[in-house]
């Protein structure tokens, strides 16, 4: 309609600012990637470069030399991940369709008791003190999965979804003698996947990426995080050296310490990075923020 | 139970109470999470006013008044991580704003709807990173031997800055990377507002003879400000607390960078590990109270003047 073939200088602006952002955004990832690559003596004598001036694959050899502290941070994190994402997806796609339906009787005060939490919290300590004294939740795989599995931020979002199905289709499920159960699982929670895909997919990505529970609950080494683990290694030098201890240093090589970092980066980060362009697709479609207004 | 369906007026009364119980069960297990993890840690506010001792526990802990309270705001520390938590927040608001906008804007006019989805594809990436990889990229750039930002100031011929000794330079530090990950997320909320905004509006507008510039200003923008005044809502619930992922770790917990870089959340966690339980929660309770405040006082304000606008 308002289009013709040539394209308009304004557009090739559009297109020289997106791509100075795409540098921006890229570069540093690429960075990660390259000094993971770079030979240590290479490290700190050229500093960090885009491109490896010596290649080498010592800190990825160094990172598996001894994968037991690798491979415990890995499964704890896949286990809480997967078990946390399902039953987050699970227990808010059920609990926002009565909140969803006009009818539900006591709609107004549990709309009302989800609202709040968001405006008003305990706080950090109160919840520490319920998790260790009381929960005893500290130093298991319960901590990083019960607290924070709902939200009332995701409910409003789901219901508001939920909202948008015409209500004919309920009725129709109901005079077949469908029952309230099955027109959420087999109606309305499919019909509502792309805001329940993205939902649990930023759910997902948030527990992956989850370094504070750790800090917080855990202090067996098997069940650290894989993020916590990472921000160990970054931040501390004796838990580098301790790993270095560990695992066996090769024929009087240096201890690649630089470089070890950033490959233990990549092996961190590297997951959400592969399955991330596969859910794009639905952010700007699942993610319309209805009001909180019922 | 399709007979019982059918015989509408007897039986309905019965059929919604059952219906009713079903959605009763559906909502349980989410009332008991929130209960648990979200009500409790209320009650758990009490520890403010006690002087807490873990060997007696929260109730027995003796109560000591408001003592947790002018202890914090008494101190030097207060004036500092509450300055540095409310000049972040705003900062941040008003850069959030300004940026999210923006970039929307420049999604919205771009025609290539190939090369729309590349570019906002990129600049979401860094919300799906963890803080701690954002703390790896950051170091990247500002390592004191090996980082780009003192080889570009080498090869101009200046000397290198110790980054992490300096707080003057972490307040641009940390806003440059807030916006940087979380401009492109921020972006898509104000996007998928103006894709549900009726085209013809630009037309009639064009028809007016409204130029490129006048019909952003006069009716694409118009028409994000309901969205806008709902971040702004809540962004403003948060005045007093900040992202503690990025506050601590970016600036990697250096205590040099304190004066710049401390914020509540931060303070309130270093009190935690040393034990200082009721000090920490007397500050939590602060933020808590002080964020309900704002947010429903800002609703109010929005709804007299806007109704429409309001977020409940």
């Amino acid at each position: 309609m308002r289009k013709k073939k040539k394209i308009p200088t304004g557009q090739i602006v559009l297109h020289i600012l997106f791509l100075l952002m795409v540098v921006m955004y890229i570069v540093p990832f690429l960075m990660v990637l390259s000094i993971s690559f770079t030979d240590e003596v290479s490290l700190v004598r050229d500093g960090y470069h885009l491109i490896p001036r010596e290649f080498s694959l010592s800190a990825y050899k160094m990172v598996f030399s001894d994968p037991t502290q690798i491979f415990h941070s890995y499964r704890t994190t896949i286990i809480f991940t997967a078990v946390s994402t399902f039953l987050a997806v699970v227990v808010m796609g059920v609990m926002a369709y009565p909140l969803s339906r006009p009818n539900y009787r006591f709609n107004r005060p549990v709309s009302f008791f989800v609202l709040f939490t968001m405006l008003f919290s305990g706080g950090m300590v109160p919840s520490y003190l319920l998790i260790v004294k009381y929960l005893h939740l500290n130093n298991t795989m319960w901590v990083y999965i019960l607290p924070g599995l709902v939200s009332a931020y995701n409910l409003i979002i789901i219901r508001t979804n939920y909202k948008s199905l015409p209500v004919e289709l309920i009725e129709a499920a109901k005079i077949d003698g469908a029952g309230e159960l099955y027109i959420c699982f087999r109606i309305v929670m499919p019909l509502c996947k792309p805001v329940l895909a993205s939902i649990g997919f930023l759910f997902l990505v948030n527990k992956w990426n989850d370094w504070n529970t750790a800090l917080l609950y855990i202090t067996k080494p098997e069940l650290y995080s894989l993020q916590y683990l990472l921000q160990k290694i970054l931040k501390e030098a004796e838990y580098l050296k301790q790993l270095a201890e560990t695992g066996q240093l090769m024929g009087g090589e240096v201890f690649p310490s630089e470089s070890f970092r950033y490959a233990m980066a990549m092996v961190a980060a590297g997951p959400v990075l592969c399955i991330f362009p596969f859910f794009q697709k639905y952010f700007s479609k699942g993610m319309t923020l209805g009001g909180v207004k019922g | 139970m399709k007979a019982r369906v059918k015989q509408k007026g007897t039986a309905s009364g019965r059929v919604a109470r059952r219906e009713n119980f079903h959605l009763n069960l559906m909502v349980l297990p989410g009332i008991l999470l929130f209960l648990v993890f979200n009500y409790l840690p209320m009650a758990g506010i009490v520890i403010a006013f006690k002087d807490y001792n873990p060997n007696l526990g929260i109730l027995d802990s003796p109560w000591c008044g408001l003592k947790n309270f002018t202890f914090f705001f008494t101190s030097q520390d207060a004036a500092r991580v509450i300055g540095n938590t409310v000049l972040y927040s705003i900062t941040f608001l008003i850069v959030d704003l300004i940026a999210g906008v923006g970039l929307a804007l420049m999604f919205y006019n771009l025609r290539s709807r190939k090369a729309l989805k590349f570019y906002n594809t990129v600049v979401i990436l860094p919300r799906f990173m963890s803080a701690v990889i954002v703390a790896f990229i950051v170091f990247i750039i500002l390592n004191p031997s090996y980082g780009i930002a003192n080889q570009v100031i080498k090869a101009l011929g200046g000397s290198g800055i110790q980054w992490y000794m300096k707080p003057g330079y972490w307040p641009v530090i940390l806003t440059i990377t807030h916006v940087w990950q979380t401009v492109g997320m921020n972006s898509i909320i104000y996007y998928a507002s103006l894709m549900g905004m009726d085209e013809s509006l630009l037309e009639a507008a064009a028809l007016d003879g409204a130029n490129k510039r006048q019909q952003t200003w006069y009716v694409v923008i118009p028409h994000l400000i309901p969205v806008m005044v709902i971040t702004t809502i809540l962004a403003l619930g948060h005045l007093f607390s900040g992202d503690f992922g990025l506050f601590y770790q970016v600036p990697k917990d250096v205590g040099l960078l304190y004066t710049t870089t401390d914020i509540i959340n931060t303070y309130t966690f270093r009190a935690l590990q040393n034990g200082a339980l009721e000090k920490s929660t007397a500050v939590g309770l602060f933020q808590s109270v002080t964020g309900l405040l704002l947010v429903t006082g800002t609703n109010a304000l929005v709804r007299k003047i806007s109704p429409d606008n309001s977020l409940f």
